[in-house]
């Protein structure tokens, strides 16, 4: 795994050759991302659920250690193409994913890349809390544990702890580890899958609505927390709530009908969308 | 006769629901609004006619026979009146075997009684038809002036079908409790004449049991554990073989094949639990029998003809569907999100297996494993025909044992009197099987329930 993880970076340089030589144009404005570097940069993504097409050429940038918020109305395709950052449509027999899509510059659909091992660097939390029907403690160290990161039982229960800690939840929870994830509350089973999805230790995490199915107040920790978390990870996040897009997001996707409409920092998209059908959508239009 | 009033049950239940169907409809046209809907009414009316026909039938079988015998042994004279009901029985067989015409009657007498019979018969039947028809024309005239705009008919009739599911399933349980007691007092009646103490833990099964009170060696000896080994020891054969062979297969059906050889598959494999035991039987005793002993004596072991691996092997094949079929359906119920959260983990499909979706489906599987074991413990046929009958206590597999089952259908086969300690046996058998079984079953639906909770 760490071998693959080097040949990414050491790619760093081919990478600058590679966008050049696909040189296409962003939908939207291109100064955008003086900030960071893109961590993601996908072009011309289609997929097809059988004969069904889902995504006509997506092409974006995603900047590394920031929030990325995907907008839209249900169906069009947010869950997708997110989906297709960490090859989860690999797991759909019907899906057929083509274009680029680029982790630091390295292709993550080459032939030669395990899924397996980019599932490692790329996280994903889910709509609904999915904690496996184990102790809170196996949860978090569900991944150290499969992909052997730690060496030491001492190691793994220091993992164990950070993680909680990263996803707020260590102190709800420091006393019972060794009960099951099943009996938190529904904002703590999403925190816990947050911390599960940490442990790895990924580059990115992807949110696929992950607040849709919390009350306010666990949707407010959620929200909170997937800010602190930008600090250190890249976050991409689908969301049915625009002032939930608004709250956390740095830029803001939005999608219709399988096309990339609209791409680029939030604030211009909630003020100034420069295409109708944002504009639209943002206004409560449809959706 | 009986046919004619069945048929005459069905026509009424079809022209009251004509008949109901049709007043309502004349009602609606009449543009009165129904609270009901048509063929509800008509529902209500067929079934309040139905049911006192049905009662009257019900009433009607178990005391028409009486009235029919009291009637004939009435007709004869002083002389020929049974003493004793054995004698009553004996003076019956006469009289309907004269009635039918099926022998000569021995007597005048009786052949006039077998006329009183015949009358009997015929008043008892003609009564029967007569109160059917009063019973259904008061309940139509009774039904049909409630058909009205108001009438609940909907309701009314949704209460008569819940009654109906009741006696269903009020047949089921007192069934089962009836099974229960009779085989608990027969159990009873055999601790009485023989020590429960030494049926549970005695270590010798013979239970031949003196004919002549002058015969020796022959006093029965009821020590059940050899019956309890040998049951256990082709059980545990059996498990060996359908554990792992049926978990597997549900792991193969439910997490990698396709959907098109599942569904071939699937229904094949249940077909397995479609044979006849018997079949499984034979072909335990005729091929795999042999076979264990042609290849036992190959490397030098001695193998009974009949051996309880033998059974247990065949046992093992026939409940292979009980524990895939039961296994594959807790593995599929297992949500794709927990599957969906591993893999995006990063752990591959073994993984993914091993760590999440057998321990999430692990209490099902272990009940799916617990009613194929019910299952083996009460399976007969295959240990009668391929494990012997011999109650040797023994753990060795390549020996002929016997297990409760088989010592059931010998004890209780042939011509026995059915108070003697030995036929009794059979019943304490059965209840000890019986509370097994019962027991395994109970716990296996209750860790069901109590994982079925967990996910929805
Ligand atoms: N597993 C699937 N099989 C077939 N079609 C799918 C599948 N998942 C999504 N789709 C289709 O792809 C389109 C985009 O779906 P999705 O990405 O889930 O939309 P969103 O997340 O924006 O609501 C929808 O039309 C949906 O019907
Ligand atoms: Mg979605």
């Amino acid at each position: 795994m760490t071998d693959d993880r080097e040949t990414s970076h050491n790619q760093g340089p081919t990478t600058v050759n590679r966008m050049a030589d696909l040189n296409m144009p962003l939908t939207s404005a291109a100064g955008l991302f003086t900030a960071n570097a893109p961590k993601v940069t996908a072009r011309d993504v289609t997929v097809h659920y059988g004969d069904k097409q889902a995504l006509f050429g997506v092409s974006i940038d995603i900047p590394e250690k920031s929030v990325t918020a995907f907008i839209g109305p249900s169906g069009c395709g947010k869950s997708t193409f997110l989906r297709c950052i960490n090859r989860m449509n690999d797991t759909i027999p019907i899906c057929r994913v083509a274009g680029e899509i680029l982790i630091d510059g390295a292709d993550i659909y080459d032939r030669r890349l395990d899924p397996v091992l980019l599932r490692a660097r790329v996280g994903m939390v889910f709509q609904k809390p999915n904690p496996f029907p184990k102790t809170i403690y196996e949860n978090v160290a569900y991944g150290p544990r499969i992909h052997g990161t730690t060496a030491s039982r001492q190691e793994l229960d220091g993992v164990v702890e950070t993680s909680l800690r990263k996803a707020g939840l260590w102190d709800e929870v420091k006393d019972r580890l060794d009960q099951p994830g099943t009996g938190l509350s529904g904002g703590q089973q999403q925190r816990l899958c947050i911390a599960r999805a940490i442990a790895v230790g990924p580059e990115v995490i992807l949110m696929d609505e992950p607040c849709s199915a919390l009350d306010p107040i666990a949707t407010a920790r959620i929200e909170e927390l997937i800010f602190e978390l930008a600090a250190n990870f890249t976050i991409v996040i689908v969301t049915h709530s625009m002032q939930q897009a608004a709250r956390v997001s740095q830029q803001t996707a939005f999608f219709h009908l399988g096309h990339l409409v609209e791409y680029g920092a939030t604030e211009q998209i909630f003020t100034a969308p420069s295409d109708k059908r944002t504009q639209d959508y943002i206004t409560g239009r449809f959706g | 006769m009986i046919a004619l009033y069945f048929v005459l049950t069905a026509l009424v239940a079809i022209s009251a629901f004509a008949v109901g169907r049709a007043r309502s409809q004349r009602l609606k046209v009449a543009g009165v609004r129904l609270h009901s809907l048509p063929s509800y009414h008509g529902l209500f009316l067929a079934a309040i006619c139905t049911v006192p026909m049905l009662l009257a039938v019900a009433a009607w079988t178990p005391l028409a026979p009486r009235y029919v015998e009291a009637r004939a042994v009435a007709a004869l004279p002083e002389a020929l009146q049974p003493a004793t009901g054995l004698e009553h029985d004996a003076r019956m067989r006469e009289i309907v075997m004269a009635a039918e015409g099926r022998a000569q009657a021995p007597s005048p007498e009786v052949a006039e009684a077998g006329r009183a019979y015949v009358a009997a018969q015929t008043t008892s039947k003609t009564v029967l038809l007569v109160a059917g028809i009063l019973a259904a024309l008061a309940a139509f005239s009774w039904g049909l002036p409630r058909i009205s705009a108001d009438f609940r008919a909907r309701n009314r009739f949704e209460a008569l079908t819940l009654w109906l599911l009741i006696a269903c399933s009020a047949v089921a349980v007192l069934t089962t409790i009836g099974i229960l007691f009779s085989v608990m007092f027969e159990t009873l009646r055999f601790f009485q004449r023989y020590p429960w103490w030494d049926f549970l833990f005695g270590l010798q099964w013979s239970p031949q049991t003196a004919i002549r009170s002058d015969q020796i060696g022959a006093s029965g000896s009821f020590g059940a554990v050899p019956l309890f080994v040998g049951t256990s020891l082709i059980m545990v054969i059996a498990m060996l073989v359908a554990g792992p062979v049926g978990l597997f297969a549900a792991i193969y059906m439910s997490e990698y094949a396709t959907p098109r050889f599942r569904s071939l598959a699937k229904p094949l494999l249940e077909v397995l639990a479609g044979i006849p035991t018997v079949v499984f039987g034979f072909f335990a005793a005729l091929t795999v029998a042999p076979f264990i002993r042609r290849t036992g004596e190959a490397l030098g072991l001695s193998v009974a003809s009949e051996s309880a691996l033998a059974a247990g092997l065949v046992m093992g094949v026939m409940i292979i569907p009980f524990v895939s079929s039961l296994s594959d359906d807790v593995i599929t119920a297992v949500p794709q999100s927990l599957r969906d959260g591993s893999y995006a983990m990063g752990s591959t499909k073994a993984e993914t297996i091993k760590r999440v979706i057998l321990p999430a489906a692990l209490p099902g599987i272990v009940s799916a494993f617990m009613l194929a074991v019910s299952r083996a413990v009460g399976e007969t046929m295959i240990v009668v025909m391929a494990a012997g009958l011999a109650g040797n206590l023994t753990f060795n597999p390549l020996e002929a044992v016997t297990t409760v089952t088989v010592q059931i259908k010998t004890l209780l086969t042939g011509d026995q009197e059915f108070d003697s300690a030995k036929t009794l046996s059979a019943f304490a058998l059965g209840f000890v099987l019986f509370f097994f079984t019962l027991t395994l079953n109970v716990i296996a639906l209750r860790i069901v329930r109590k994982y079925r909770e967990q996910y929805d």
